[in-house]
């Protein structure tokens, strides 16, 4: 298995990205909202995840920074914090015209889980007087006319397990009626399939969904495409290949070992 | 069956020499295991303006002319790979020793986790022991900055953390029954939190039941409502569909077979975990079906899981052979 | 008293949720409910950490065997705990320079900032990423497709793991007809997603939302009171 994901990352083996339909229904919530939405991103992932959310968090990030939209990040997770910092720093280092304050912000973690979302969704200042700096939310622009999270047009949660999608989905997509869409890992993906498409308006499911969502970023684009820190999911998808192949082998062979020593042992 | 010990040490040992002669000619031939940073100064001085809060306003101003009375200090960036070799020419950038050191301490724990597939061994079980030791005390950190001061002792004490942490705070002027409500509020946590504290103690755990019940009833709460109207209620409506689906009129049979299997496999699952009937004639024939569907259901589930599992290994690995080794451009 | 006044805590914490719910004039008392419980999280961490310090302490002063590492735990614990609380390299706020203490104790350079990316993340990261060996062993030693749910099992997830990669578009590109296309590996697998694994989901969600219903209601009316533990 070492080998098998060492190798390809080592020949940096890569293979083209077609964007699936379950990919294409979240690029478009972000790339139909009006330039200058407002969007909620809660970042619910540590650095046990992150190798599989990181880079479709970055590809959120990419994405509504060339949109223009007003990004508010928080996290539900301990560890989430330096997630967030992560995009902040993309930003600021890719979109040196987005102002802290004025196109981007971030509030603190907070403990509570669900808590914090069924809070913030009545009122944002109740848990977040201040934001990640210090600055009261009244002094900032773009946070002195937000009351709640009802005032936000998307809420794009990247997940890792609970806290995460479920509880957006439970405490502010259904009750307030939000559109949200979602990036979570291999493990949790499936479960959130029977939110779609009433209570969560798309998800991405793994490093393969991120990928794709890398894909249809650059083809509308060009100027990411050309920025190799953006396609980071592309880059993974060749060990993928390599070790899903091998484990699709270990189970035929373990398969075949199997029944032929049951067919010797009833001869 | 007996473990070849022989075979596995004979291949731990030809992973090893390959890895070491590896890191050999990567520390002879780039800047393996380096990492070069670039100082930014701050300076500030004060102004005549007051902010908000009647507190001084400091403003920026270009370092090379801060004088005494004003506040300085420097900090540091990492070198993108890319623009390494030009800013160190120029004498910008210098070899950052603690990053240096942090990136070779990464590597090796690293290196000590993944040697528990060589078996259980002294350098795994520190390695095990660092993660739990640092994990938690950096979620108490956390939970102390980010919510202990912020939200409990800012509003307890809050000229005094507000001149001393958060000079950004605005707290409301309250005074009379306002206040005493307030600090009410807000004492009664704190007394909570030394209940909880006190379970530690050799004896009266019993005191940490109240507010182990809080948070009992307000779990149980919570999450009564939020089953009950995007889990039970919102799934159940979602799960009623048309079964005959026209797409510009014209019946469109791949949508229909759709729903058509949703809703056989939702119905057939549920009757499965129905276990006030006995599973026998045609409840026992649905209940397999329902089976059928969900080994299909936990077969995706674990085809996923995998994906995951390896993107976490190429992840590391990218680290090692990128940030570390430096035989691919750095993530 | 032991079990009766923090017995109505939890009904009336409960409660209180329930009717703001339904009531927003009860709203105020939620709230002050829910502020009450983000706070006592961070109790609960605090109580964590020092039940793993009590714990490790007890096998260091009894020199139990693996002491040596209990040691590690706890050099590392209050290590991480000193830097973290004096913010150790961390400078103040650019907004707020004249307040050492105002900086971001996880801005870039702090002491804390070191531990996270140098300690954390290779730490905890490597551990979740071992899964995949052990995933790849599970697959070749226990995987058997012995009847026919666990052959259902097995050639779904082959389908899946082929078709979230190229390889469920490369095997069939070449050969396939139009018309058959939905026999792809990745359109199969979107069909398995959006299909039987949607409905198989369903319906272990709301059996679970059942289950939840009822423990709550459980804990809510006071009949399961095991959260009280023994007199």
């Amino acid at each position: 298995m070492l080998l098998s994901v060492a190798i390809p990352i080592l020949m940096k083996v890569s293979f083209p990205e077609e964007v699936s339909p379950q990919t294409r229904m979240v690029f478009d919530v972000i790339e139909n909202l009006p330039d200058g939405s407002n969007v909620l991103l809660s970042y619910d992932f540590d650095p046990a995840s992150e190798g599989e959310l990181l880079p479709m968090a970055q590809a959120f990030t990419r994405h509504c920074c060339a949109k223009g939209h007003k990004q508010y990040y928080m996290t539900l997770w301990p560890l989430g914090s330096p997630m967030v910092d992560k995009s902040l720093d993309t930003i600021r280092s890719e979109y040196p015209d987005m102002i802290y304050g004025e196109d981007f912000v971030k509030f603190d973690y907070k403990a509570g889980g669900e808590v914090v979302i069924r809070v913030i969704g009545t009122d944002l200042r109740a848990m977040f007087p201040l934001d990640s700096s210090g600055v009261s939310l009244d002094e900032l622009p773009m946070t002195k006319n937000i009351k709640n999270l009802q005032d936000m047009d998307v809420i794009v949660n990247v997940s890792a397990g609970d806290p995460g999608t479920k509880q957006w989905v439970q405490f502010a997509s259904t009750p307030y009626s939000l559109t949200t869409v979602s990036g979570c890992t291999g493990v949790q993906a499936p479960q959130m399939y029977p939110y779609i498409p009433e209570q969560l308006a798309g998800v991405l499911g793994a490093i393969k969904a991120a990928a794709e969502y890398e894909q249809a970023i650059a083809e509308k684009y060009p100027e990411i495409a050309s920025n190799p820190s953006a396609q980071e999911a592309k880059r993974r998808m060749g060990p993928q290949l390599i070790a899903h192949s091998l484990m699709v082998g270990l189970i035929l062979l373990g398969n075949w070992i199997f029944f032929v020593s049951r067919k010797r042992g009833e001869a | 069956m007996e473990k070849p010990q022989g075979s596995n040490t004979l291949i731990w040992s030809i992973v090893f020499i390959v890895g070491a002669i590896m890191l050999l000619i990567s520390l002879s031939t780039s800047r393996t295991g380096q990492v070069w940073v670039t100082p930014t100064h701050h300076a500030f001085t004060v102004t005549s303006e007051t902010n908000s809060n009647g507190g001084a306003v400091w403003k920026s101003i270009d370092p090379s002319t801060a004088t005494n009375g004003d506040i300085t200090w420097t900090t540091y960036a990492a070198v993108p790979e890319v623009e390494l070799e030009d800013k160190i020419t120029s004498n910008e950038a210098s070899l950052s020793w603690p990053r240096t050191i942090g990136l070779w301490l990464a590597a090796m724990f690293t290196l000590f986790i993944l040697s528990f597939l060589v078996g259980d061994n002294p350098a795994y079980k520190f390695a095990e022991a660092m993660v739990v030791g640092t994990s938690a005390g950096y979620v108490m950190v956390i939970g102390i900055w980010d919510v202990f001061v912020p939200d409990l002792l800012a509003n307890l004490f809050p000229e005094t953390i507000k001149g001393w942490v958060l000079p950004g705070l605005s707290p409301e002027p309250l005074e009379g029954l306002g206040y005493a409500l307030h600090l009410v509020q807000y004492i009664i946590p704190a007394i909570l939190i030394v209940m909880l504290l006190w379970n530690l103690m050799p004896s009266g755990g019993w005191i940490s039941r109240w507010p182990i019940a809080l948070f009992i009833g307000v779990t149980a709460g919570f999450r009564m409502i939020g089953a009950i109207e995007a889990d039970l209620l919102a799934q159940i409506r979602a799960g009623i569909v048309p079964l005959w689906q026209t797409t510009d009129g014209v019946f469109d049979f791949w949508l229909s077979f759709k729903y058509f299997t949703i809703t056989i496999a939702t119905l057939s699952a549920m009757v499965y975990f129905f276990f006030s009937i006995e599973h026998k004639g045609f409840i026992g024939k649905t209940a397999k079906v329902g089976i059928w569907f969900m080994m299909i259901t936990f077969g995706a589930s674990f085809g996923y899981t995998v994906m995951g599992r390896i993107a976490l290994l190429a992840a590391r690995l990218e680290f090692l052979f990128g940030e570390w080794l430096h035989f691919i451009p750095a993530s | 008293m032991k079990r009766l006044v923090p017995l109505t805590i939890a009904i009336v914490a409960g409660f209180t949720l329930i009717i703001a719910y339904f009531f927003p004039i009860a709203q105020q008392w939620s709230d002050n409910v829910q502020e009450w419980f983000k706070i006592l999280a961070v109790g609960a961490m605090v109580l964590g950490g020092g039940n793993l310090i009590k714990l490790h302490l007890k096998k260091v002063s009894a020199k139990r065997k693996g002491w040596g590492y209990s040691m590690v735990t706890i050099v590392c614990f209050f290590g991480v705990l000193i830097v973290g609380f004096l913010k150790v390299g961390t400078p103040p706020n650019t907004n707020y320079p004249d307040y050492v203490w105002s900086g971001y104790y996880l801005q870039e350079g702090s002491g804390v900032w070191w531990i996270y990316l140098h300690m954390i993340v290779p730490l905890t990261s490597m551990m979740f990423a071992m899964l995949a060996f052990y995933v790849a062993t599970a697959a070749f030693r226990a995987f058997r497709a012995k009847n026919i749910e666990a052959t259902l099992l097995l050639v779904t997830a082959g389908i899946v793991l082929l078709g979230r990669t190229y390889a469920g578009v490369w095997l069939f590109d070449a050969w396939l007809p139009e018309s058959m296309l939905w026999l792809r590996f990745d359109n199969l697998t979107e069909w398995i997603m959006n299909a039987p694994n949607t409905a198989g989901n369903r319906a272990i969600m709301i059996g679970i939302a059942l289950g939840t219903v009822a423990t709550s209601l459980r804990i809510l009316l006071g009949v399961d009171r095991s959260y009280l533990g023994q007199d």
